[in-house]
């Protein structure tokens, strides 16, 4: 892949949990293709199929009339990923996930999929659509991180 | 399109004498994948289980769901007083179980030889 030139590539999902696998296998080859090293395909891959069972949940509803667009956007220095959903996005980010609080039962075992994201890449942003839907989060990755 | 889940158990004696329950999984650890983890552990007797290990090698995709099973079944084990030990978690799945804190309540290990050593 050209190291000066911007590639995007954008896959169409339907809204239905599993196929978020088709985003994590399509983010993973071409971060492959940039050369990022192993680790980060692997945060990279969790984070996307996150972001995509998000949007296919709580974005989309599981309407499954509608889709998730991903568009994935190769830069010489980084991926950026926007998971794209017809949500009218997120109204206040969750607290960050206490294992002891859902040990003791004082919190869902579920809603770590925002956590994972922010943890495992370098930017994440959710943005609302400005008609009240087409809401998106941007993922970004970037190539250096952590120079050996 | 998820791959199902499958799950089966083994009943085991460590080095030390301790009897030990391994449910092995198979395929992706999804929101589809109650039946295969948490009925799994269900169908461990309880007055006579006291130490459970889950044998993530032949796993591939766990997604925030599956994690959220597992920690259900470590509330449920927790409830029962009874221990459990994880192993065959990839790098990646290791660094997630631990971002996520359930080192805290499942020791890790990476391979089954190595947990049965340290029961």
């Amino acid at each position: 892949m050209s190291e000066s030139k911007t590639t995007t590539v954008e896959v169409k999902l339907p809204t239905r949990l599993g196929y978020e696998k088709v985003a994590m296998s399509t983010a993973a080859s071409v971060a492959k293709l940039m050369g990022f090293p192993d680790d980060r395909v692997e945060d990279l891959k969790t984070a996307v199929a996150e972001a995509c069972i998000n949007a296919i949940e709580h974005g989309n509803r599981l309407n499954e009339k509608l889709s998730v667009g991903v568009v994935l956007r190769a830069e010489p220095d980084a991926l950026e990923v926007k998971v794209i959903d017809d949500g009218t996005g997120i109204g206040k980010k969750p607290a960050r996930p206490d294992i002891d609080r859902k040990m003791h039962g004082e919190e869902d075992p579920r809603g770590m999929g925002m956590f994972l994201i922010q943890a495992l890449v370098d930017e994440a942003e959710w943005v609302a659509g400005m008609d009240g839907k087409s809401s998106y989060v941007r993922l970004l990755i970037k190539l250096d991180k952590d120079p050996e | 399109m998820q791959s199902e889940t499958k799950s089966r158990v083994d009943q085991l004696t460590a080095p030390s004498g301790h009897p030990v329950a391994v449910i092995r999984f198979e395929g992706d650890i999804a929101s589809t994948s109650k039946d295969a983890v948490l009925g799994a552990y269900q169908s461990l007797p309880k007055e006579t289980t006291r130490i459970v290990l889950l044998d993530f090698t032949g796993v591939d995709y766990i997604n925030s769901s599956g994690i959220a099973l597992v920690i259900q079944l470590l509330i449920e084990a927790a409830n029962a007083s009874q221990k459990v030990y994880c192993f065959g978690l990839s790098m990646h799945f290791t660094k997630v179980f631990t971002m996520v804190g359930i080192t805290k309540y499942a020791g890790l290990f990476a391979t089954q030889t190595d947990a049965l050593a340290a029961l």
